[in-house]
């Protein structure tokens, strides 16, 4: 980017106390009004993937839970439906109800932990201790259900492991309740607040086909008015029975503008959405199993029998999320693991959404998209090689040297099945 | 509508539990000597749900020295001892996932109430089970 000669440079990061997560934001500001951004990732890669590939298929089940701290049922669902592909393993109608209630109760709890976050970055912290202080009743239905708060451990390859019993309906009923009165509460004090209003309203604005074109997903990509959700485009679990619809500003009555205001209407709009869900679900669950594999050395052994490579997706909180696999017969581990978190997808929506607004407006425009930089984190450059250094006739040296390499010393060249 | 939420609120009681002293003592252990001698009572904390994930409970005489525990720990909390064939637990690594739990043939392990576990020596006998 050629710096004007009234341009600034801000660098914000990796690590400061305006963002949760380390990422490096470059900002160019031509006084108070930003006209570009360079984003650098890679600083909290774990090498979780890599982690993967070295502990059996039940070991990896909680690691992916560990993947994100508020996701926490998203990537087990999207692992168990792709290694259920890769191992033909069919999941019972009862486990499949189960597991949308699970992360129905997720997607309330994360929606609300944004909209106080969002409240707080707009210097509202009224409004952050209210939204989660009711919060916490979402917590405690999902300890009621599963036996912790955070991460539930329910989904297992084929099933659920833990059951719903009649005694907790009447408590999941109270909650859903609770929540309806709740709702209309919570989108008066911030869809009719004039502050929240005059500090969201035409504030990182995403066009719909800039939405389209940076591939953005979830509730980023539905304020733009893109009606885009996996659980409607890509029914899966029981999510085509209860029919699931994308929900759009226009569902408020408003026509989408993509901007902040129009993402906390999606996502508030969304609780009461999952609000339905759960109390569809909890209606029309059948009876019968929980899990097609009630003795884990009988799952153990049949995942070491699996051959093959499986996909699964889950509308997560944030938007899409992705697992892919690939099994081998004999090895208990999954050869490849590879995750597509809905983060990286939204990323490079920031791009649009910061130009030509003003430095003040960093903070809530960051967490318009919601962003999870842990959870996206799956390459990590180790030499700092930017692109600007890497030219046409270094390429060609490389290729060059690769090329001497293999035939030097007749290593085939590994396919997929290689850590990238 | 934020002001009403808000007013009332003076009116009515914390929605935290103050656990476990209404208001930070002078000092720690002055408090706790004070418990001990029933001078002053603990605010109990919130109560648990019935199927709370705590800290795992072993029956040493169940267990049969199958080792599938050991297999399944995403946490490697499990460590064998194979002198008597039985395991050791470590619970500072331990996640609560309780598959173990699910894992175990002969219902050796179950989950427990108890999640207060803070220890500032980590082989602490509270947190290894054995």
């Amino acid at each position: 980017m050629a710096e004007a000669e009234n341009t600034f440079r801000i660098p914000i990061g990796p690590i400061h106390p305006a963002l949760k997560e380390p990422i490096r934001l470059s900002f160019q500001v031509e006084g108070e009004r930003i006209v570009g951004v360079e984003i650098r990732t890679g600083f909290a890669h774990r090498g979780i993937e890599y982690m993967g590939m070295r502990r059996n298929l039940i070991q990896v089940l909680y690691l992916a839970e560990r993947i994100c701290g508020i996701c926490s049922i998203s990537h087990p669902i999207a692992l168990t439906q792709a290694v259920e592909q890769a191992a033909g393993i069919e999941v019972p109608p009862r486990a499949q109800y189960i597991r949308v209630i699970i992360s129905e109760l997720e997607r309330i709890h994360s929606h609300l932990l944004w909209a106080g976050v969002a409240a707080h970055e707009l210097g509202f912290d009224t409004l952050l201790h209210l939204t989660w202080k009711v919060r916490e009743k979402v917590l405690d239905i999902l300890e009621e259900l599963t036996g912790n708060r955070i991460n539930y451990a329910i989904p297992i390859y084929g099933g659920v492991r833990r059951d719903i019993a009649p005694d907790q309906h009447p408590k999941v009923q109270d909650t859903i309740r609770y929540y309806r009165g709740l709702l209309d509460e919570l989108l008066d004090t911030f869809l009719r607040d004039p502050s929240v209003e005059a500090r969201t309203r035409g504030v990182g604005v995403l066009e719909p086909e800039e939405a389209d074109a940076l591939c953005a997903v979830g509730p980023t990509a539905r304020a733009s008015g893109l009606a885009k959700d996996v659980r409607q485009d890509r029914p899966y679990l029981a999510y085509g029975e209860l029919g699931v619809k994308a929900i759009t500003p226009r569902d408020w009555g408003l026509e989408p503008r993509g901007d902040v205001y129009d993402k906390i209407v999606v996502r508030l709009l969304e609780v009461g959405q999952s609000l339905d869900l759960i109390e569809r679900a909890l209606l029309e669950m059948p009876d019968g199993e929980i899990t097609s594999f009630p003795k884990i050395p009988a799952l153990l052994a049949h995942l070491k029998k699996a051959h093959g490579e499986g996909l699964g997706w889950h509308e997560a909180p944030r938007g899409e999320v992705i697992h892919y696999v690939r099994l081998e017969a004999g090895v208990e581990e999954p050869v490849v693991w590879k995750v597509k978190a809905p983060t990286y997808s939204n990323l490079m929506s920031w791009e649009p959404m910061f130009e030509g607004q003003e430095i003040a407006d960093i903070p809530i425009i960051a967490a318009s998209i919601d962003p999870c930089i842990c959870c996206m984190d799956r390459v990590h450059m180790v030499r700092d090689g930017s692109e600007a250094t890497m030219h046409k006739e270094e390429l060609l040296r490389l290729s060059r040297e690769k090329t001497r390499r293999i035939t030097d010393h007749g290593s085939r060249i590994t396919g997929l099945g290689g850590v990238r | 509508m934020i002001l009403k939420i808000l007013f009332s609120q003076l009116f009515t009681r914390p929605a935290t539990n103050r656990f476990p002293a209404k208001y930070m003592p002078k000092s720690v252990t002055g408090f706790l000597g004070k418990i001990q001698s029933g001078k002053t009572k603990l605010v109990p904390p919130v109560p648990v749900p019935p199927r709370f994930r705590g800290r795992i409970a072993y029956d040493r005489d169940k267990c049969i020295g199958c080792q599938l525990c050991i297999r399944v720990c995403p946490a490697k909390v499990i460590q064998f001892r194979p002198e008597v064939k039985k395991i050791r637990m470590h619970v500072t690594r331990c996640t609560f996932c309780a598959q173990c739990v699910d894992a175990c043939p002969v219902d050796a392990l179950a989950v427990s109430d108890q999640f207060l576990l803070a220890d500032p020596d980590r082989s602490a006998e509270s947190l290894t089970v054995e």
